[in-house]
């Protein structure tokens, strides 16, 4: 068990190495220690997760301490490490995932200046995000919530000369820490109700039984954690940051905002599920909220034309089922779903970025098409990745979905019917995407007279001016959906050159990960299959989640059977009609102009939240500050010097003037004196 | 104390020993004022210090009326004699003899202020003298005053044995005084760097200050 | 039987206020010295009636070493006048100026 330690202490080395000696160590080692430093960290893993499997069910909560943090009064708050299911089965797949697109990042990096900073970020987030899941008390947690927050506002904004991907990190960090605000306050309550952050002392009793508690309190708790979740997650209503996000690299796009950063809020929300036993309100809220985010996103993905901004917005779309799933109060759905979604949707963005190498940097999908002869590897992966997300059968989001969508139904048959129809937009959007990249005609190569990909992307950026969801970043001059530029670097091929070339698939550090996930997202359903007693999650998180906090959730199969074939139906429906659609290149009937804007919903934002905010700051910067905080400054000085220059009148510079002064100062003492004297 | 002095004044006016005790009493304070009037009032300086031996006089016939016979010698001799002269040196010798150049006064409120506050300081000090008893009724550390033997005696003793160290230090302080004066009234010799050499010439040779 | 010493001591009060109002009222730096040498009798006839009055002859003493003091006083005082006042005609205090604020 003492291997958890190494489990931390590992990504932390790597990044402090990196922080220092980064620069020296240089390209591509740099990545190679980064990526050993993860993988190191995932055998850890597994290796406390097989001590745990020989262990009864009811033993395996370990707690592991580093060291006291906060020895203050009766409160004691400790860097320590809480091994248990559910935080276990979080760190395998952040450690597992996370090593595999440290792998791909050496290939996909190479060439850039920031080499090494790119890696201690991406170690550094590492060992933020198993912080935030092994902690065994939530103030530890948020420290790691607190990291992550700020690795992906380091790695968002990683080309930070460029000022899009400066202002969309900003955006994500500022965005999170609305969410934050709703955590610290649950802090405060957690605090005040029960006096301690632990886990152990806060969660285990209510678990077992033991202490109840009051519905408005776990109310207020449990709705500002979920605040903190919907903003880490990306929910409505924070989630206009995601897509932002997407000016990053693939890498991070695919670690941070599809497979670990953004599961930190479902993870929350499972981990205080005994607390949301007592409020029934916030589990609707939480439902209701996956379940119009779902939703939404799964609209505006579908006229989205940038590649990787639709998959942003589907992975907004897939937290959302996660959320709905438990709301629903099946939060092992939720977790399946989460490790379901982690593979699938890493290996879709890593696939992304595949062919955005390939195509140097060419993020239009409108301007791809026909690749599927070219990138042999990265074909068959997407697709797998695009079944598992459409929900076919027997690929991993099919598995998953359905469990959410079960339990969905068994809290309301609304909520049912959002999720399939959902689940059949999902299906339509990906099928759309996989037409217009893989299928069809090669569009990319009347856009290649010759020249590099920086007129690519002059000219694609000119184009962009009208599409995507004007936001923030509009303001500042950038477009929404630019991804085109200078930065991604260039990898040097042995073919001489690839300008002008065709695209060619990328080299085995990145397709090595892609099949793997590939892999993943054919069999790794299988962890937790509905039949033949193969639910193996569900038994391993049953310590977690007792049937004292979440009742189990029976849906008479009959019905399972309908529902799934429904779901199924749609998502089939869905993918034939999105490849059919999807032949021509420009169908501006099917890309409605409120969609292509977002429902418009960053624009009333920016009005209704930043128009204000400005108006309050100058308020406080030209009126507050200059005239009444300097004036008062100000005043002082006057008045010393006002006094300063009626006294100078006293010095005359007369001898006698002055002797005048003693003689009346002289004369007063004698009057004081004659008064106390005589009287 | 008012009170009694108005009573003493009632029944010792009657004593004849007292009545030349009186008159010297008046005739000096009427010689003190006279003087001191006109020491603030007239216009040449030299005549203020005319007015000033008079005061002094005043005074000295003051100390006699009460038994200081030696410090009224010392007043005579140290203050007439000598301070006073100095005065008029110097009065002599700055030209001041003129009138006192009647040009508008600097600053307004001097005089009347200066008046009124003479006034108000004059009553204090008469209230003060009035209503306390600053007698505290020890008996003397210095030595007894009245009684058998002579004065300067008795101011000898005490000045040469109690009160040693005042003595040896005013004396210093005289030297010092003397030798403050000499060097105040030197005439500014300029130093070598500002003349020319034919001047430091000159100089050397013993004449006057260069012009 | 002598004058009774409260009449003195009001006769060394007015004398000392004489020289104190003459001293703030006259112009001339030499004539306000000798103000100053009033109040200092004045001071010396104080001195003598309490040493009378307290059979006391530390008060003698004091008004000696006054007078020595008082001498000095001048002596340095005159100094520093003729240092002044070397080449003016028309000496006034208000001549002296230099350190009006």
């Amino acid at each position: 068990m003492n291997a958890a330690y190494v489990i931390v202490a590992l990504p932390l080395a790597g990044a402090l190495i990196l922080l220092f000696g980064g620069r020296r160590i240089g390209d591509p080692m740099s990545g190679w220690l980064a990526t050993i430093a993860s993988a190191g960290s995932f055998v850890a893993t597994v290796v406390v997760w097989a001590t745990m499997l020989g262990m009864t069910s009811s033993d395996r909560t370990v707690d592991k301490q580093i060291f006291t943090w906060i020895p203050v009064g009766s409160l004691h708050v400790s860097f320590g490490l809480q091994l248990d299911p559910l935080s276990i089965a979080m760190a395998l797949f952040v450690t597992g995932v996370g090593s595999l697109i440290h792998l791909y990042s050496i290939g996909y990096m190479k060439g850039d200046p920031s080499y090494p900073r790119f890696f201690f970020l991406l170690n550094l987030f590492l060992f933020s995000m198993i912080v935030l899941v092994l902690a065994d008390n939530y103030l530890f947690s948020f420290v790691g919530w607190e990291g992550v927050g700020f690795c992906s506002y380091g790695l968002v904004g990683f080309w930070f000369d460029r000022e899009t991907a400066a202002v969309a990190a900003k955006k994500a960090f500022v965005t999170n820490r609305v969410g934050d605000f709703g955590f610290m306050i649950a802090l405060f309550l957690l605090f005040g109700h029960f006096g301690s952050f632990n886990y152990s002392q806060v969660l285990a009793p209510l678990a077992a039984g033991h202490a109840t508690l009051a519905g408005s309190t776990a109310t207020a708790i449990g709705l500002m954690l979920f605040l903190g979740a919907v903003g880490k997650s990306a929910q409505i209503p924070l989630y206009m940051w995601l897509p932002d996000a997407m000016e990053g690299p693939t890498p991070v796009s695919a670690l941070i905002h599809a497979a670990t950063m953004v599961t930190a809020g479902v993870y929350l929300v499972a981990r205080s599920a005994p607390i949301l036993h007592f409020s029934h309100s916030v589990l609707w809220v939480i439902a209701i909220i996956g379940a119009a985010t779902l939703f939404l996103s799964a609209t505006i993905a579908c006229v989205q034309d940038d590649i990787k901004r639709v998959l942003a917005y589907s992975t907004i779309s897939q937290l959302g089922y996660m959320f709905l799933g438990e709301g629903s109060g099946d939060y092992t759905a939720g977790i399946y779903h989460m490790i379901m979604h982690a593979f699938f949707k890493a290996l879709l963005f890593l696939a992304a970025g595949s062919v955005i190498h390939a195509l140097h940097n060419e993020q239009n999908m409108k301007k791809m098409g026909g690749l599927r002869k070219y990138l042999p590897v990265t074909y068959p992966t997407f697709i797998v990745g695009y079944l598992a997300l459409a929900g076919i059968p027997p690929f991993d989001g099919f598995w998953s979905k359905e469990q959410i969508l079960d339990s969905a139904w068994h809290m309301s048959p609304a909520l049912w019917a959002v999720g399939a129809f959902t689940a059949g937009l999902t299906a339509y959007y990906m099928s759309r995407q996989v037409a217009l990249v893989w299928l069809g005609q090669a569009r990319w190569k009347e856009a290649r007279p010759g020249a590099d990909g920086g007129e690519h992307g002059a000219e694609a950026h000119e184009e962009y001016s009208g599409h995507g969801s004007e936001s923030l970043s509009a303001e500042y001059g950038g477009s929404g959906q630019s991804g085109v530029g200078t930065h991604p670097p260039e990898e040097a091929h042995g073919d001489g050159g690839h300008v002008g070339g065709d695209p060619h698939e990328s080299p085995w550090v990145m397709t090595f990960p892609l099949i793997i996930l590939a892999v993943a997202s054919t069999i790794g359903w299988l962890i937790n299959a509905p039949f033949g007693g193969l639910d193996f999650l569900t038994k391993w998180l049953a310590p977690v989640f007792p049937s004292t906090i979440a009742p189990p959730i029976h849906v008479a199969t009959g019905t399972k059977w309908i529902l799934g074939i429904a779901v199924t139906a749609l998502c089939f429906l869905g993918l034939g009609l999105g490849l059919m659609a999807w032949r021509k290149v420009e169908r501006p009937e099917l890309e409605p102009a409120f969609l292509v804007h977002g429902w418009y919903i960053d624009e009333g934002v920016s009005a209704a939240v930043l128009g204000p905010l400005t108006r309050m700051a100058n308020a406080f910067s030209f009126v507050i500050d200059a005239k009444v905080v300097d004036g008062a400054v100000n005043g002082v000085a006057r008045l010393t010097t006002g006094t300063g220059r009626q006294l100078r009148r006293l010095q005359t510079g007369y001898v006698r003037n002055y002797a005048l002064g003693i003689g009346i100062g002289a004369a007063a003492i004698l009057f004081f004196v004659a008064l106390r004297v005589g009287g | 104390m008012l009170a009694a002095l108005l009573a003493s004044a009632a029944s010792s006016g009657r004593d004849l020993a007292n009545a030349s005790a009186w008159a010297v009493f008046l005739v000096g304070a009427a010689m003190i004022l006279t003087g001191a009037f006109g020491v603030i009032l007239l216009r040449n300086p030299v005549h203020c210090a005319l007015m000033l031996i008079i005061t002094l006089f005043g005074v000295a016939l003051e100390f006699i009326d009460q038994s200081a016979d030696f410090l009224a010698a010392v007043q005579i001799i140290v203050y007439a004699g000598a301070v006073v002269i100095v005065f008029l040196f110097v009065i002599m010798f700055l030209g001041v003899d003129r009138r006192e150049a009647a040009g508008p006064e600097a600053t307004k409120f001097q005089k009347p202020l200066a008046l009124i506050l003479g006034v108000v300081a004059l009553i204090e000090i008469l209230i003060l003298s009035g209503v306390t008893k600053w007698v505290s009724g020890q008996p003397s550390v210095a030595g007894a005053l009245n009684g058998p033997g002579e004065n300067v005696q008795k101011l000898g003793q005490s000045i040469y044995t109690r009160y040693l160290l005042p003595f040896e230090m005013t004396a210093a302080l005289l030297v010092i005084a003397v030798v403050s004066a000499v060097v105040l009234s030197r005439r500014r010799q300029p130093s070598a760097s500002e003349l020319s050499s034919t001047e430091q010439e000159h100089l050397a040779a013993g004449e006057r200050e260069p012009q | 039987m002598t004058v009774p010493g409260a009449w003195y001591l009001v006769l060394a009060a007015v004398l000392f206020g004489l020289g104190a109002t003459g001293l703030l009222i006259r112009r001339n730096v030499l004539v306000m010295f000798m103000c100053v040498e009033l109040m200092l009798n004045a001071v010396n006839l104080t001195f003598v009636t309490f040493a009378r009055l307290l059979n006391d002859v530390g008060g003698q003493a004091s008004v000696f070493f006054v007078l020595v003091v008082a001498a000095a006083e001048v002596v340095v005082g005159l100094a520093i006048i003729v240092a002044m006042f070397r080449r003016r005609a028309a000496a006034t205090a208000d001549d002296i100026h230099a350190l009006k604020g």
